[in-house]
């Protein structure tokens, strides 16, 4: 697990790019993406690598990155699933191709339909070559067996009119985790060329769902963002709901039944063991990390009436945030951990709240028309997601913290539940279709334009990303 | 599994049904729920197991006895988004309260419900204010608070599984199930 990052980007050159999400091949018809207008108006000397390359809108997402398989100087085996070295750089090659195409970042060419490469074109690619396939970024890197096992992996990216490296980063990992290696090149990538901050090396908690609509079997299951290393955590016995990935990924809180009484827990995943968070005669739900993982915040009942309270993640006593009739439910800490957004009844109607930390200075920030649920604040801080309910269905939305410029991203019949990717760019939910019941995980970007279903094994729902793994 | 038990056992109390009827059609405008709420988790203890041979009809005082002299009023309606006892269902919750009396070893557990027009979350709070609204109502019957206990499942276990407004009302319910 030990990761080191080396020689890490140089100065991202473009600023305030939205990123796209584009259409899964089978799920939606590849749209075609046009970035914001921004672009258009970057002055070239700042684009960095891009800037001889990109002349208009429609080059940025059209942009054509070959990777061929990564070198290694030699064919050695591995305990890495995918094989020897050579395997390996083959598979890596592959990762980061469906990464940047999955997301509609881009227009990348995988080795399968590209020639290989020796060790030495890493760090002096045939620029005349690659030029002449029509390539305008290339991709390259090694992979090198360490003598305990480990991986070492190097990302190098190109841009091949210009001739010019535009960044490079290596990485070590133990051979069960080298489709990290891939993730974090991804992520030089993504953010190299966008502006952007990573976000693919991350997991994703959620609930799978199975079962008749009328006695759905909801279980607790993790996986990496790519869908990779899918794990079902819990049986089905108990119902789950509702995880959050801790911010060191070592642990997941979530709402179980077990029992037949509806309790929050902290699950550790290196001991496969699980303990209650707060002791108490109540129901406990909606449990949320603060974003240090000091903290929990979660909602209780008690004769009826649901409020907010704060139990520290070691346990110990809880502190009451909110106390008024009706139900205050969820909450989400702002990135300083100064503020809590919340969802609140007490006003007649589902509406969006927030509060200081300590539960001071408690005020309506949703004035949109129909009710406002689910909020989640962004890890950056400038936008808040929320689910916005009217007309008999659900959307995603986002606002700004004081409740400014709401505008609905999606358009379906039921979808909920927004969590935000690590980087504050794309937005995860889950659409549950009419009649049948059925759940599905789902991605939109920030202009609502770009949609796309995450696969998963089985259905699933209340999707909750993880931060970038360090 | 219970939703036979009614039709199994109708010979036996026939005073009660010609009562519960009369109630029923008095009570309220939504059609019983066709089968009972689906148990819970596999794993929850309370989930009554059959306590005769079906032909003799339940014990006395038994979860199956409740489920088959409440004839379907061990389950209340509400309005959307709403919590209150309807006056309509009083006389559900009052078979309730008599049952509960006549038994006064037994303890119960009222389930609330939610329909899938709501989030999740909410829903979890709110089938929890419905549960809590017919405890409250069956104490101020004379019930013993003490013997009833509430578990929300928000709208994750609807017994109507359509997308109407007919199943939305079947599916806004809190049902009282006796433990044995």
């Amino acid at each position: 697990m030990k990761t080191s990052m080396k020689a890490l980007l140089m100065a991202a050159g473009m600023s305030a790019v939205l990123v796209g999400s584009a259409a899964d091949a089978q799920q939606i018809a590849p749209t075609s993406i046009l970035p914001p207008p921004q672009i258009q108006q970057q002055k070239p000397a700042d684009a960095g690598g891009l800037t001889g390359s990109v002349s208009d809108d429609s080059a940025w997402v059209d942009l054509g990155i070959d990777i061929p398989s990564f070198a290694t100087p030699a064919d050695v085996p591995t305990q890495a699933s995918a094989g020897s070295t050579a395997a390996l750089g083959r598979a890596i090659a592959d990762v980061i191709t469906a990464d940047l195409k999955n997301n509609g970042l881009f227009k990348p060419i995988g080795p399968e339909k590209l020639p290989g490469i020796g060790i030495g074109d890493v760090t002096q690619p045939d620029f005349p070559g690659w030029s002449s396939r029509g390539a305008e970024m290339l991709v390259h890197g090694s992979v090198r067996a360490g003598g305990d096992g480990s991986l070492l992996v190097s990302c190098y990216l190109y841009d091949v009119r210009l001739q010019q490296q535009l960044t490079k980063a290596a990485w070590t990992f133990s051979a069960g985790d080298w489709r990290r290696a891939a993730h974090k090149c991804s992520d030089v990538i993504y953010s190299r060329l966008s502006g952007e901050s990573p976000f693919f090396d991350s997991r994703i908690a959620y609930i799978a769902e199975t079962g008749p609509k009328n006695h759905r079997m909801k279980r607790l299951a993790i996986m990496d963002s790519d869908g990779a290393n899918h794990r079902f955590i819990t049986t089905g016995q108990a119902m789950a709901l509702t995880p959050r990935f801790s911010p060191d990924y070592k642990k997941i809180v979530y709402l179980s039944y077990l029992n037949g009484r509806p309790r929050i827990y902290i699950y550790d995943i290196a001991s496969s063991s699980q303990r209650l968070v707060a002791e108490t005669g109540n129901p406990t739900f909606a449990p949320r990390w603060s974003p240090d993982g000091k903290w929990i915040l979660y909602s209780m009942a008690v004769a009826g009436n649901t409020n907010i309270y704060r139990v520290s993640a070691a346990g110990g006593s809880s502190q009451k945030l909110t106390d008024t009739p009706g139900i205050n439910v969820g909450g989400s800490y702002s990135p300083d951990g100064s503020r809590i957004v919340f969802e609140s009844d007490r006003g007649g109607s589902q509406q969006i709240y927030v509060m200081n930390a300590d539960g001071s200075n408690q005020h309506r920030i949703s004035f949109f028309g129909g009710k406002a649920a689910t909020p989640e604040w962004s890890p950056r801080g400038d936008q808040i997601a929320f689910t916005r309910i009217g007309g008999g269905e659900f959307a995603i939305a986002v606002t700004s913290p004081s409740g400014g410029s709401a505008h609905t991203l999606t358009h379906s019949w039921q979808d909920e539940s927004p969590t935000w990717a690590p980087n504050g760019r794309i937005i995860q939910f889950f659409r549950t279709e009419r009649g049948s019941g059925r759940s599905s995980l789902w991605q939109v970007d920030l202009t609502g334009r770009h949609e796309r279903r995450l696969p998963t094994p089985v259905d699933g729902s209340d999707p909750s990303w993880g931060p970038v793994r360090q | 599994m219970f939703s036979k038990l009614p039709t199994t056992v109708r010979g036996i109390a026939p005073g009660a049904m010609v009562l519960t009827l009369g109630l029923a059609l008095a009570a309220c405008g939504h059609k019983p729920p066709k089968t009972l709420p689906p148990e819970p988790a596999p794993a929850v203890s309370q989930s009554a197991p059959p306590t005769a041979p079906a032909n003799q009809g339940p014990v006395p005082g038994s979860a199956a006895d409740f489920v088959a002299q409440m004839m379907g009023k061990d389950t209340i309606h509400f309005a959307l988004d709403k919590y209150s006892v309807d006056p309509g269902e009083t006389p559900a919750l009052q078979a309730q309260a008599q049952w509960l009396m006549r038994y006064p070893s037994k303890k119960a557990t009222i389930e609330g419900h939610c329909d899938e027009r709501g989030t999740r979350e909410y829903n979890l709070a709110l089938g929890e204010r419905r549960a809590t609204a017919a405890k409250n109502y069956l104490v101020s019957l004379g019930v013993d608070a003490s013997r009833l206990t509430t578990i929300s499942y928000g709208k994750e276990r609807p017994v109507d599984p359509a997308s109407t407004e007919e199943a939305y009302a079947h599916n806004r319910r809190a049902v009282t199930v006796a433990i044995d």
